[in-house]
């Protein structure tokens, strides 16, 4: 089963219908005991960096050992910016799984980010798998990760200034924007992840 | 570069068991147009960017909201959802969300009540609230408010409540300008003068209120054709247009409108 931790930022239900849709078995999970038999785990969500950070912070030991273990881990929009090491918005740390830090949109652009937008295809990898340069996802968002590691960056998009759209590294997999929301290529991209869990 | 967006508006009357998309002309007659959820499947499989649901029963009737129909959109369409009409209060956007709305649109409780805005922006982001402003051409000069020049005149806009049933005074510039500095993240502009016309999107509207603000705005009201649509694409700078009956009586697919506009320099998702 894939574990959609639920920590109280925003509703779940199109993430747990979307990886219904493309075949996945997801449960919704709000303490950290039920993690125990995911094979795979989705960190949602929308919101502020440090009230995520806090509501999450229950479940992080159990959540440190998964990814130890190799199970496919998926992080989406604020969920991705929980993996680096530290964000502006609310001054705050991160899980540090990633290297690098999250800062917030350039000057000369409208923040919060809020449409489609296109990406680039830095690297073909398994989560990418059907996906072309120039196909459109839906972002919402005011900060942008900075990998320190560029090696990790598979996709790009371009706001105001290239940011990592897409970062992958070993079983870690995280998307800046809500492939819930952004339709057949969207739901492309879950199902290569529900794919990985599967194997 | 964010594409624009093309966004068809289900206007719901849930007086009828699961619902009903109808369409009015001028707000008034009313045409049948189908199941919400089924259109939102077809719209989806086109390659709508956005879809709004309007409850237009709920407003005047007080009616509940339209929780089951978002939750069955849901199960099947995967893009941003918004909803509308009826929604008074900040415990009414939260059984939008709950039912798995993106973004709620709010036009009269807005203008009762401004605070709203800055509430639903704290507790659910910038992103999640739009405002949907109903406006009225008003042709001669009135001291304070912002004078548009027209084909026709010179006029200002004033902001209506109920869809067109009672009117406020307020100039709908003013209004959009104020919305974004509460919270709001999207304008919804539609003009009342051609909304249902099928004459094409009020230019000189769209163009005074998508200058005046940073925020995007939606052009809404009066589309006829993919030609209507070009044109307030190119000529002011909405970022996404919405139409309703061209696309619920299959006069033209969202993609047909999609590539016609790509093929003349607008930037779109296909």
């Amino acid at each position: 089963m894939i574990a959609v931790i639920d920590y109280g930022m925003g509703n779940l239900r199109s993430i747990h219908n979307a990886l219904v849709k493309v075949g996945g078995n997801p449960v919704i999970v709000s303490g950290k005991r039920d993690l125990s038999d995911a094979d795979g785990v989705v960190i949602p969500g929308v919101g502020a960096f440090g009230d995520a950070m806090h509501n999450l912070m229950p479940f992080s030991d159990k959540l440190f050992d998964l990814i130890d273990s190799g199970i496919p881990l998926l992080g989406i929009c604020i969920g991705m910016q929980l993996l680096f090491e530290w964000s502006e918005e609310s001054d705050c740390a991160g899980f540090g799984l990633l290297k690098g830090d999250v800062v917030r949109l350039p000057e000369g652009v409208k923040v919060p980010q809020m449409g489609w937008n296109e990406l680039t295809v830095q690297s073909d990898t398994d989560l990418l798998t059907g996906i072309d340069d120039g196909d459109f996802f839906y972002f919402v968002h005011s900060y942008y990760c900075v990998p320190r590691d560029q090696q990790i960056i598979v996709a790009t998009t371009d706001y105001g200034v290239d940011m990592a759209a897409v970062v992958e590294k070993d079983n870690v997999h995280a998307v800046q924007f809500h492939p819930e929301k952004s339709s057949r290529k969207g739901l492309m991209i879950l199902k290569n992840f529900v794919r990985m869990v599967k194997c | 570069m964010l594409a624009k967006r093309i966004i068809p508006c289900l206007d719901c009357d849930l007086g009828v068991p699961h619902g009903r998309v109808v369409k009015g002309v001028q707000f008034k007659q009313i045409r049948y147009a189908g199941i919400p959820w089924e259109l939102a499947e077809e719209y989806d499989k086109q390659g709508a960017d956005e879809l709004i649901f309007l409850d237009i029963t709920a407003s005047h009737e007080r009616r509940e909201t339209m929780a089951t129909v978002i939750e069955k959109t849901c199960e099947n369409v995967f893009m941003p959802l918004t909803v509308g009409g009826g929604i008074r209060s900040l415990q009414d956007a939260r059984n939008a969300f709950n039912a798995g709305a993106d973004k709620v649109s709010i036009n009269t409780a807005a203008l009762k009540n401004p605070g709203l805005i800055g509430e639903i922006a704290k507790y659910f982001g910038t992103q999640a609230c739009v405002i949907a402003i109903d406006a009225k051409r008003r042709y001669g000069r009135e001291p304070g408010r912002e004078m548009v020049d027209t084909p026709d005149g010179e006029c200002w806009f004033e902001c209506s409540l109920y869809g067109g049933r009672e009117f406020t005074g307020i100039d709908a510039i003013q209004w959009a300008v104020e919305a974004e500095e509460r919270g709001a993240g999207d304008i919804m502009l539609t003009s009342m003068d051609r909304d249902g016309t099928k004459d094409g999107f009020d230019i000189e509207l769209t163009s005074a209120v998508s200058d005046s603000v940073n925020i995007p705005v939606i052009a809404s009201g009066g589309c006829g054709n993919p030609e209507h649509i070009l044109e307030v694409l190119k000529e002011t700078n909405a970022s996404a247009a919405l139409a309703a009956s061209i696309f619920h009586f299959r006069e033209y697919t969202i993609s047909e409108v999609k590539e016609y506009l790509r093929k003349n320099g607008v930037h779109v998702r296909l």
